[in-house]
């Protein structure tokens, strides 16, 4: 690969800090990373490493107080979205950046109709009349594929399964036409079948609006069949970033390995033999507990050093286009 | 399947369950709704195996565990847990025998009492059912925290001050206070994280094998279910559409719905993804209120015929041990899939 396509959205050097009773937590320390044009860069970790601070970072929806944006910057079409005035950033917000959140039973109003939901998306950025939102709403509907539109765009949301509302979720993000959909865990709260549904959705609108796409999910099925390129992280640092079928079959980090390792895949022919699963020892540190200095991931790493413990490991590249922040890496270069 | 396995005495045997719940009525004229959550549903578990049950949510694969241990009423059927007639039970003589049956839920962090210590919360079921004296419970606290991997001196410690994990595995302790016979595993690893979940999996699996365990496994996670059962059976809206071991159910899938399943869990393994033809299902499951006559999966069956629309399809044996209500699949297991596929 020659021409690197330029990226829509940079991330460089992000921290975002919370400050609580228990002291200042850098809930993402130094994040930085690129999503090219058409991408669909995944965000993968436990829960605690930071995936949805950044998705709330990227749009300023950190909440201030307990939470800030201590540092680094964020650059979209030439513009770092950390200067922008909050009138800026309202224009930027469900227009050109715009987020399906995890929880399609939560994040919808329960006392407006999704009709009147979706026209509130599209008369926040564009002067319509009423009458032209509502009848875009109702092709918005079409688009996702709802069935019988007419009818359900009068319907309140707990009339819905989980999967209309997620398509309602969805039907609201694209009404703006937006150039980077960042994706917070949308297939969590449902049923494979229906994740099915909505991840082909989601594909199909990427294409059809030449979206970007920022997928956050801690399922590496997920990130196999949607997913062209992976970062991972951990206690709010990147550890890996690689393309994805790099990713699966050349991990380097060693928690990506344990990531992997940790589930049991669905085989096409199941094994007679089930060894135990491999196990990835403690938890993730709360934030607040970690010392600075050293990986953070080395209380739990099998091959940690005493180096690990006491300097952290700089990304470092594997091939074209793969780093790991590890130190055996440079271990292994050097020998 | 092996010789040993095949061998083992039957622990539990559910015949024709069927639990119904009875809604409000929309008007004071108008007859209650029934949802019929659990529909005739049939099967048995040998001892020391894992029986797993998988479907969509609502297709009464919860509600089929609930009822078995108790937990829900029974409208109609039959439970043994070996000689005992579960069904018949009532009263005084139900609690006595739910010393055999535990169950270890979902959520680790609504599922204990955040104001009790987490000794007390695995001691309260031998207190409850009035098993062994003072010291000899505090011996088996002490016992069980070790034998899920805790400290016996964590005992003294509140939930939150447990990680998910670890909470998770105070709910596997109390769960093997009484020395349980069938433990109903109610998707014990999906509100744990990924790199949890596989110290749950290894943990139920070690004391299954030390103890004899049976267990009743609910997952929606079918690479889960694929690596903890024995033998599966698939639900759809209240029945069983289809039952196999793990091995049969996996390679050789012949109701329509399993493929669909089995299809659409998104996989990181590219044998996975070539072997496949996608099936993809569209809408959701019709309401249990009401349930279609005929073959319940009909109305989202890409194969659907008019005879599956007239006639409910019985659950026939197809090979050794495996079991498909299915019009489609012919008596020697030629599928829909197969046939339009070839």
């Amino acid at each position: 690969m020659t021409t690197e396509p330029t990226p829509v959205l940079e991330v460089r050097a992000l921290e975002t800090c919370f400050f609580t009773d228990a002291g200042t937590v850098g809930a993402v320390d130094g994040l930085t990373f690129s999503i090219r044009k058409g991408d669909t860069l995944a965000l993968v970790g436990e829960s605690g490493c930071g995936k949805s601070v950044t998705a709330l970072s990227i749009l300023r929806l950190v909440p201030d107080p307990p939470g800030r944006i201590a540092g680094g910057e964020i650059v979209f079409e030439g513009r770092d979205l950390l200067r922008l005035s909050s009138r800026e950033m309202r224009r930027i917000r469900g227009n050109a950046i715009s987020m399906v959140f995890q929880d399609p039973m939560t994040s919808l109003n329960p006392v407006f109709t999704i009709g009147d939901q979706i026209s509130e998306a599209i008369q926040t950025h564009e002067s319509v009349p009423r009458r032209t939102a509502w009848r875009r709403s109702v092709e918005l509907l079409e688009l996702v594929r709802m069935p019988d539109p007419h009818r359900r765009v009068h319907d309140y949301p707990h009339r819905l399964s989980g999967g209309m509302r997620q398509r309602v979720m969805m039907a609201m993000a694209v009404a703006c036409g937006p150039k980077i959909l960042i994706a917070d865990e949308p297939t969590t709260a449902l049923d494979v079948t229906i994740q099915a549904q909505v991840l082909t959705l989601l594909d199909r609108l990427k294409r059809e609006f030449g979206m970007t796409v920022l997928l956050i999910t801690h399922d590496l099925g997920v990130v196999a069949e949607w997913a062209n390129r992976v970062v991972v992280m951990y206690a709010g640092r990147k550890v890996e970033d690689a393309p994805v079928d790099e990713m699966l079959t050349n991990p380097k980090h060693p928690y990506t390995r344990g990531l992997i390792a940790c589930v049991p895949h669905l085989q096409a022919v199941p094994s007679a033999e089930r060894p135990p699963l491999t196990e990835v020892p403690g938890v993730v540190p709360s934030i607040v507990e970690l010392g600075r200095g050293g990986c953070p991931f080395a209380p739990r790493c099998a091959q940690a050093m005493a180096r690990c413990r006491e300097q952290m490991p700089p990304p470092t590249a594997v091939v074209e286009g793969h780093q790991a922040a590890c130190w055996l890496l440079e271990e292994a270069t050097e020998a | 399947m092996n010789g040993v396995a095949a061998d083992q005495e039957t622990l539990l045997r559910v015949a024709d369950l069927k639990v119904h719940f009875q809604q409000k009525k929309p008007h004071p004229l108008a007859a209650a709704p029934v949802v019929h959550a659990v529909d005739g549903v049939s099967f048995e578990v040998r001892r020391g195996t894992t029986f797993g049950l998988v479907g969509e949510s609502g297709s009464g694969k919860t509600t089929t565990a609930l009822a078995v241990i108790r937990l829900v009423h029974i409208t109609a059927g039959q439970v043994k847990l070996g000689e005992i007639d579960i069904g018949a039970l009532e009263g005084s003589e139900l609690r006595r025998q739910r010393r055999h049956m535990q169950i270890i839920f979902q959520d680790p962090y609504s599922s204990l009492n955040p104001r009790v210590r987490a000794g007390a919360i695995v001691r309260e079921p031998l207190e409850q059912l009035g098993m062994g004296d003072r010291a000899g419970r505090d011996e088996r606290v002490a016992e069980l925290f070790r034998h899920v991997g805790l400290r016996p001196e964590q005992q003294a410690l509140f939930p939150h001050q447990f990680s998910g994990g670890q909470r998770q595995r105070i709910g596997v302790a109390r769960a093997l206070a009484t020395n349980p016979e069938l433990i109903v595993c109610d998707e014990p690893v999906s509100a744990l994280d990924v790199a949890i979940q596989a110290q749950i999996l290894n943990l139920l699996r070690g004391l299954q094998e030390e103890f004899g365990l049976t267990y009743l496994f609910i997952s929606h996670d079918l690479g889960v279910v694929q690596y903890m059962c024995d033998e599966i059976a698939v639900m759809y809206l209240g029945q069983i559409v289809e039952q196999a071991d793990r091995i049969s159910l996996f390679t050789e899938a012949l109701h329509p719905y399993t493929w669909a399943l089995l299809s659409a869990v998104p996989s990181a393994d590219p044998e996975v993804r070539d072997k496949r033809d996608r099936i993809r299902l569209v809408g959701d499951p019709p309401s249990p209120i009401d349930p279609p006559p005929g073959c319940r999966f009909a109305s989202r069956c890409p194969f659907a015929q008019a005879q599956c629309t007239s006639e409910t399809p019985a659950l026939r044996q197809i090979r050794d041990g495996h079991t498909v209500a299915c019009h489609l699949v012919s008596d020697d297991g030629v599928t829909p899939m197969r046939r339009s596929a070839g």
